[in-house]
């Protein structure tokens, strides 16, 4: 009952990254449409900007491939840190760095000053090669997504 | 006769005439007038011809062309006066031109085309034309036009002597191979394809050319066409794809050769190409059978597995599904001869072995492809479902047990509730003795009940799905299994943690209701009941007001059968009457709820007529009864049943009564405004339960102390301004009378508005006459002293506002007059604001009266015409007001604008443009509020008008951008958002300024600020760069 499946349905099987449901739009609670009360930035907010972001190779987001993970967002407002650890599809990815570039530009323009003045280097990219976090085979590189080659280009040209 | 032979001889000099002109002078123009001499008699065609002779002898091709240009265009216009025997020459001297020239062909096609339309054309003649074009037309060297007409002539041809045609043969059909063999253009094709079809489904003999012919058609497969920009033709490419397709599905006799095509392009890269081939496969299947199939099945299985395994288009996985579905029901369509093998049962039984595997796999990854293949196979007939069901159903229970954790549950269980669904389409399940479903109930209820014990709320969420859709299935739950459905329907409603559950629960339970009424009023309704009154006996914590609060719900839910409701509503009255005897604080939203779930039924009986009526009379004089008793207590025993007549209780209670009222027969309503009328009127209390009260009823007496009794006005406003326009209303001169004279006098704000209302919803339904003029005229009297000045000015705006929202509705002629005294107030140092404000109510809905669903009087574009009536007006008492006065024109202004369609508001504002953007200095909250919504729409559909403004736009958006209140600053950045939609060469001088400008809300203390603030500048920071 259980066995290889005869054909090509068993070998193609790598060809297909696993797909992950997307969080929907976060729910608005009756404190957040207070006019007075704060909210602080949390975990949330930051996956929320981040989660949207294209991946190089798929017309998948980065939240659909679990490349990045809410669990693996960590904010201080009061000290105004960040830190975003994501997780490659595969290892040596040879775009990890533009993934970490998309989210790293996408942080810089979305978060509040105070946030870079502290120090750029606190947003602690750090890539996680853990061979049980890989995904698919044979995967080919196509084409960037528009978006993508624009956020890397723009911030080499403010730099 | 001698003036009519002039007259003939004068006619052929003109005739003559024309033709010279035509020919050698080159005058397009003269053949109008030829034809129409030949239509109106001046001359006839066998004259044009001797006119003609000379030049259609001539030597010169372009002067032979010319003339027969001219016959042509002639024949075109008159065909059909000629007469047989014309036709029959014509047709002959036609065929031997078809050797002349290449100048001459194109106008010897024309007129080809115009005999082919002539009714008399003798037999033998169509037969004859064609055999001359196939033989001596190169057709495909032709240009396109002329293309076009060989194709007319043989679609005309087609459409009327389809017997001659037949009687050609194959030769007919290779005839036309030949002419549309190579044809490029789409114009031809769509014709030559309509061709192709005609031939096929009518019946054309195709003889050994059936190949041939499906080759000429299938080299344009799959059609790879983008029309050009501008192109006056108008032909897209998904015409050609569906009418080649026509082509192709069209018959059997194709499927040798055209399922090896789609199975080659089912592979190929285009995604176009595969969605193409794979809808023409679904197509042929409705013309194919089991013989045509038998030899590409497994082919054809392999491509569409490999698709839908591989795919990540959601696109062309829905195509190979319904592709699938098409091949399995083809299949089982086919009869069954003894000595044939049943192609289904090996079909399905090779889909069977490469899916069912994937849903044991313990990773699970191929689950979802297999099981969705599976289902599209098992839903196209009985037989399939069964075929597969009966492999299927088992393995998804083992798996289910097997697998411990709930995600991989909830997979396995919505799977099978797919499978369940698909036999929802199949109906009864009695008379089937061997439904594999019937033989594995007790394994498959398990299932169900226990992903409904389970602590995921998402895998409780598909449990009672499936249990929906168990129940919906006739015979399948025993009387037993169905205790235990209410059983775990109560605990999930009542007593499940998580809100979704819980709404989802009570949801099933509507829907089952009405299916099994007796065990839901016998089993469920008790229970609730009993939880109910339990809940309230205990100390009112917080836990218990929540569980009061679901029982409520839980028994609105399940009211959707007549026999349920007269259970329910009893129960809920009952309820209503105790808390109302209680005097705790809590109580008010405990009556809010119980009016809420009462409405709830109200709503679901409202299609019912004798649910209806059955609702009205046990609500209506209760919920009376209640606050009448009420409201006698409360100048006795202050604190008694208070909260009955408090503001939010009473409001609460308005939809009950209305809702129990709208759908009223008129007979029945009649009936009902006969009694409740009088108890306002005149106190009439007998018709109500309970009526042995202290006092009497007088709510439009003058007193102090009948303040309570005058706030239940309200009731009778949900009850009268309800009622169908049809039912008269007994006394009504008088009831208006009084409610004016209440409106006007009482202190209360409540009360007075409440009449005000009542008195502009009767007035609405009233029917035009001397009676509705006398009745406002005194309502004019009564406003018009009281605005001026005194203490109750502010009574006489809110009436004003509600009698002109009432005759806005309904276009009546006093409604400018009054408008106009209101706009007239926004000048008003005192009322201007509240005036302002009012424009708000006479532009929006209204939730209880003067709304299409109580049957009042609105006509479609009254905002429109309101618009159109007094903007002018608006404008200019904006620009004459004074400083202090300005801000209440421009709200007003904006609340109109606010109010009115979009698409309506796009073409209109560019004019009111200027005011706008001062309207966005105005430090009214509302006016910037509304100004940038507008705004916000112009931005985006008329940025040519609005780039004119970039400076002044850019720099108020930022500057409300730090505005103190939340919805002020979210509407400013949208705005700003908004803004990247003007021309880019416009937007980057400012880029740099807006960009650091936004920086600032990206720190705003509101996430719901932030998150507007992360949209917009993100979108200036990419203005301007390649690709966007």
């Amino acid at each position: 009952m259980v066995g290889p499946g005869p054909g090509g349905g068993a070998a193609l099987e790598n060809a297909n990254p696993l797909i992950y449901r997307r969080s929907g739009e976060r729910p608005v609670t009756a404190r957040e449409e207070d006019d007075e009360l704060p909210d602080s930035i949390d975990d949330r907010e930051i996956f929320d900007l981040i989660r949207s972001i294209n991946d190089p190779e798929h017309p998948l987001t980065l939240e659909e491939l679990n490349v990045v993970e809410q669990v693996r967002v960590k904010v201080n407002d009061a000290e105004s840190t960040v830190a975003v650890e994501f997780t490659p599809t595969i290892p040596h990815c040879s775009m990890a760095t533009l993934i970490g570039l998309s989210i790293k530009v996408k942080l810089i323009r979305s978060l509040p000053e105070r946030f870079k003045k502290m120090n750029s280097a606190r947003l602690d990219l750090g890539e996680e090669r853990n061979a049980n976090m890989c995904r698919g085979k044979n995967r080919r590189v196509t084409k960037l997504p528009t978006d993508c080659f624009n956020l890397y280009s723009k911030w080499r040209r403010n730099q | 006769m001698a003036a009519a032979g002039a007259g003939a001889g004068a006619g052929l000099v003109a005739l003559a005439a024309a033709v010279q002109d035509f020919i050698a002078g080159q005058q397009d123009s003269r053949a109008v007038e030829v034809a129409a001499g030949v239509k109106d008699g001046s001359w006839t065609v066998l004259q044009l011809v001797e006119a003609l002779g000379s030049c259609l002898e001539s030597t010169d091709p372009r002067t032979r062309g010319r003339g027969i240009q001219l016959l042509s265009q002639v024949l075109l216009q008159c065909y059909s006066l000629l007469q047989e025997k014309e036709v029959l020459h014509l047709v002959v001297f036609y065929e031997n031109r078809l050797q002349d020239h290449h100048l001459v062909i194109p106008s010897v096609l024309q007129g080809l085309r115009a005999l082919s339309m002539c009714e008399v054309l003798s037999p033998g003649l169509a037969v004859s034309v064609l055999k001359a074009i196939f033989q001596e037309v190169h057709v495909q060297s032709l240009l396109q036009l002329d293309r076009h007409t060989v194709y007319s002539i043989i679609t005309n041809f087609m459409g009327t002597r389809e017997e001659e045609l037949k009687g050609l043969g194959a030769d007919f059909t290779f005839g036309f191979i030949q002419v549309m063999d190579g044809e490029k253009d789409p114009r031809n094709l769509l014709v030559a394809f309509q061709i192709v079809h005609d031939l096929i489904t009518k019946n054309y003999a195709l003889g050994p050319f059936v190949e041939e012919l499906f080759e000429v058609t299938s080299c344009y497969f799959p059609i790879d066409f983008t029309p050009p920009p501008n192109d006056p033709h108008g032909i897209q490419r998904e015409d050609l794809i569906l009418s080649l397709r026509a082509v192709l599905a069209s018959t059997p006799q194709f499927a040798e050769f055209l399922l090896p095509l789609l199975i080659e392009k089912m592979d190929s890269d285009l995604q176009s190409a595969k969605l193409d081939s794979l809808q023409t496969l679904t197509a042929c299947c409705a013309v194919y059978g089991q013989k045509e199939l038998q030899e590409f099945l497994p082919s054809l299985w392999s491509s569409l597995r490999r698709e839908v395994f591989q795919t990540a288009s959601e696109k062309v996985e829905a195509e190979c599904l319904a592709a699938l579905h098409a091949l399995s029901a083809c299949l089982s369509r086919s009869v069954l001869s003894s000595d044939t093998e049943d192609l289904l049962a090996s079909f399905l039984s090779s889909i069977l072995q490469d899916c069912r595997h994937h849903l044991c796999e313990p990773d699970m990854k191929l689950v979802w492809p297999s099981a969705k293949l599976l289902q599209a196979a098992a839903g196209a007939s009985l037989r399939a479902y069964h075929c597969v069901t009966r492999s299927v159903l088992p393995l998804l229970l083992e798996q289910y047990t097997k697998h411990p954790q709930s995600s991989q549950r909830r997979t396995i269980l919505e799977m099978l509730l797919g499978f369940l669904e698909l036999q929802q389409k199949w109906g009864d399940m009695e008379e089937e003795d061997e439904s594999s479903l019937l033989l594995l109930r007790a394994p498959v209820c398990s299932v169900v009940f226990s992903a409904l014990t389970d602590a995921s709320v998402q895998l409780q969420l598909v449990g009672i799905r499936a249990l929906t859709v168990l129940g919906s299935l006739q015979g399948f739950l025993s009387p037993s299994d169905l205790e235990l459905v209410v059983d775990h329907l109560i605990r999930l409603a009542l007593c499940e943690e998580d809100s979704q559950s819980s709404e989802a629960a009570m949801e099933a339970a509507g829907s089952l209701a009405p299916i099994y009424p007796k065990v839901f009023s016998g089993c469920m309704v008790p229970r609730l009941e009993a939880e109910l009154q339990s809940a309230w006996e205990e100390e009112s914590s917080r836990d218990h007001c929540s569980l009061r609060q679901r029982c409520l719900q839980a028994l609105a839910a399940v009211s959707i059968h007549s026999s349920i409701v007269q259970e329910t509503v009893p129960v809920l009255l009952q309820y209503l009457r105790k808390v109302q005897k209680g005097n705790e604080a809590g109580n008010t939203q405990d009556v809010i709820s119980v009016c809420q779930s009462l409405h709830r039924v109200a709503l679901q009986c409202q299609q019912d007529t004798e649910g209806c009526w059955y609702y009205h009379q046990t609500v209506v004089p209760c919920l009376l009864a209640m606050a009448v008793q009420a409201a006698m207590q409360e100048s006795t025993h202050p604190l008694l049943g208070k909260a009955l007549l408090e503001e939010e209780v009473l409001a609460a209670m308005v939809p009950v009564i209305s809702a129990a009222t709208t759908h009223l027969s008129p007979e029945l309503a009649a009936q009902s405004v006969s009694r409740i009328v009088p108890l306002f009127l005149d106190g009439e209390v007998s018709f109500l339960p309970q009526n042995s009260f202290p006092c009497s009823f007088k709510p439009f007496e003058d007193g102090e102390c009948l303040e309570a009794q005058r706030r239940l006005v309200i009731l009778l406003m949900a009850f009268v301004c309800s009622l169908p326009c049809s039912v008269a209303i007994p006394q009504q001169e008088r009831l208006l009378r009084e409610l004016l004279a209440l409106s006007c006098s009482c202190n209360c704000p409540f009360t007075a508005t409440t009449a005000a209302k009542c008195f502009a919803g009767l007035v609405n339904k009233h029917p035009a006459g001397q009676q509705l003029d006398e009745i406002l005229q005194l309502a004019v009297n009564r406003m018009e002293p009281s605005l001026a000045e005194g203490p109750r000015r502010m009574q006489a705006l809110t009436l004003l506002l509600w009698v002109t929202k009432a005759l806005v509705l309904r276009y009546h002629p006093l409604s400018s007059r009054l408008t106009d005294k209101l706009l007239g107030l926004l000048g008003d140092a005192e009322l201007g604001p509240t005036a302002a404000d009012g424009f708000s109510l006479l532009m929006a809905e209204c939730p209880d009266v003067l709304h299409k669903g109580c049957h009042a009087d609105v006509r479609i574009m009254f905002r429109q015409r309101f618009f159109t009536d007094n903007v002018p007006k608006l404008v200019q008492g904006f620009h004459g007001a004074g400083p202090d006065v300005k801000a209440n024109y421009l709200k007003g202004l904006s609340h109109v604008l606010n109010h009115l369609p979009k698409p309506v508001l796009v073409t209109e504002l560019p004019t009111l443009l200027s005011l706008l953007l001062e309207a966005l200095s105005c430090s009214d909250r509302v006016v910037q509020l509304s100004t940038l919504s507008c705004l916000q729409p112009l931005l985006l559909e008329a940025p040519q008008i609005m780039s004119l403004h970039v400076d002044t736009l850019v720099t108020k958006f930022l500057g409300l951008t730090s505005s103190p209140t939340m919805a002020v600053r979210i509407a400013a950045l949208r705005c700003a958002h908004a803004l990247t939609s003007l021309p880019t060469t416009v937007l980057l001088p400012y880029k740099a300024r807006v960009i650091r400008a936004l920086a600032k809300p990206l720190d705003d203390k509101k996430r719901l600020v932030r998150k507007e603030a992360v949209a917009a500048r993100g979108e200036w920071f990419l203005l301007g760069s390649p690709g966007r």
